[in-house]
């Protein structure tokens, strides 16, 4: 990779999810590519839910954090394809929410199961327990659904596979 | 109608879907039955407006004429809107939401299968991403129909008038247009005809699951298509639209 690219990809790794400030936009996989034109920076972002409102957010402090860093002329894209999954959160990001307390997506196939009527397991973040059931398919912000943990009595987060 | 004409309307038409409906199940924020229900159908809502964003935006730049979703959104006139007669119907009971999300839902299921295949790569995308979200809505109004149909004999009569006085406004959410059928020729659009059956074949599954009736014929309610529509369309739009037809352009 392009060693400027490869900077400006490690500049945004600073830039926290506004409503998940453990993992940043990078982590999240909001950040699709990196590109130079010139002078420009053209970074493409895609939603994680087509209304997520935080989207505005992680958009403006993108280019806040850019400017910072001595960006000036910066382009936001945004693309809809491949369609933002799951999936691409990384093992290490996934720890990183069960830590702050929001159980981790599965991959995406567990969700698929749940669609069809076949049981899914989500752990307590807590304790780690597997005797857990849903209380709603919505929860706090459009990316998560609230759980409870039916051992230690915790009501939990739960991030959807989609 | 040329084929650029054809694909802004089509755009027009499922915007308009999402944006009247999702403003309906806004309508429900901080009235819900119970907090979880409040909050899952301000987030259905929130789903169906960035639906409506993205077709809107695509539509716009189709159009080229520098309109932008916002005006879309907020300055055309009732006759202009193309959204099916079911979306703008009132919320009524928890009941009668319930039944307008079940018959809606099905059908954008549906439809967003199809066009996740679209030869149009912006329709394809868009439709992959609200897909996602669908999968969800769908679960929602499927369990909830069920629950509240193979529930008390209080729920079950409310749920059964629900699907009953909301059954005349199914055959219009199918409605299509010449335009249409050029971008179906073309792999565009999805040609609605094709999903009714396997709309009344969900539809039945899910209200035989809930011991409800299906209806069967009886008059059936159209226009949208056309821009007529029913008197509530224009109570939305009173509301939605009264910023920025009172200060126009006005931003903060």
């Amino acid at each position: 990779m392009n060693p400027e690219i490869e900077k400006i990809w490690n500049v945004l790794q600073e830039v926290p999810d506004p409503e998940i400030p453990v993992i940043s936009v990078v982590e999240l996989g909001v950040v699709r590519a990196i590109e130079k034109s010139g002078e420009k920076i053209i970074v493409s972002v895609t939603p994680t839910y087509t209304g997520c409102p935080a989207m505005k957010m992680m958009e403006d402090d993108i280019v806040s954090k850019l400017k910072e860093k001595g960006y000036t002329d910066i382009q936001l894209r945004t693309v809809l394809s491949p369609a933002w999954t799951t999936d691409w959160l990384s093992d290490a990001t996934k720890e990183k929410l069960r830590r702050y307390g929001i159980a981790p997506p599965e991959k995406s196939t567990a969700d698929k199961n749940a669609l069809l009527g076949k049981p899914r397991e989500v752990k307590c973040p807590r304790c780690g327990s597997a005797h857990t059931s849903m209380i709603s398919q919505f929860g706090s912000t459009a990316c998560k659904a609230l759980w409870k943990c039916d051992d230690c009595q915790e009501p939990f987060d739960y991030f959807k596979c989609i | 109608m040329n084929k650029q004409e054809a694909l802004i309307d089509y755009c027009l038409r499922l915007g308009d879907n999402s944006l009247v409906l999702g403003h309906r199940l806004s309508e429900w924020c901080g009235h819900g039955p119970i907090l979880e229900e409040d909050l899952a159908l301000a987030n259905i809502a929130l789903d169906l407006l960035g639906q409506t964003r993205n077709l809107f935006t695509y539509a716009a730049a189709v159009e080229g004429k520098g309109r932008t979703e916002d005006d879309l959104a907020y300055t055309r006139n009732n006759y202009e809107f193309r959204n099916a007669l079911l979306t703008e119907q009132a919320n009524g009971d928890f009941a009668v939401t319930i039944a307008r999300q079940l018959f809606y839902t099905s059908y954008a299921w549906l439809l967003f299968t199809e066009l996740q295949k679209s030869k149009d790569e912006t329709i394809a995308g868009i439709a992959a991403k609200a897909l996602k979200e669908t999968s969800y809505h769908l679960r929602h109004c499927n369990e909830w129909t069920i629950r509240l149909g193979d529930g008390t004999e209080e729920s079950h009569r409310r749920m059964q008038d629900a699907v009953d006085s909301l059954w005349m406004y199914t055959d219009d959410i199918f409605a299509q247009t010449e335009g249409d059928a050029l971008l179906i020729k073309e792999g565009i659009a999805a040609d609605a005809a094709t999903l009714k059956p396997k709309w009344d074949a969900m539809i039945k599954e899910t209200l035989t699951k809930a011991t409800l009736k299906m209806p069967e014929g009886g008059f059936m309610m159209k226009g949208s298509r056309e821009g007529k529509h029913t008197e509530h369309l224009t109570y939305i739009l009173g509301e939605l639209q009264f910023l920025q037809r009172t200060y126009p352009g006005m931003e903060w």
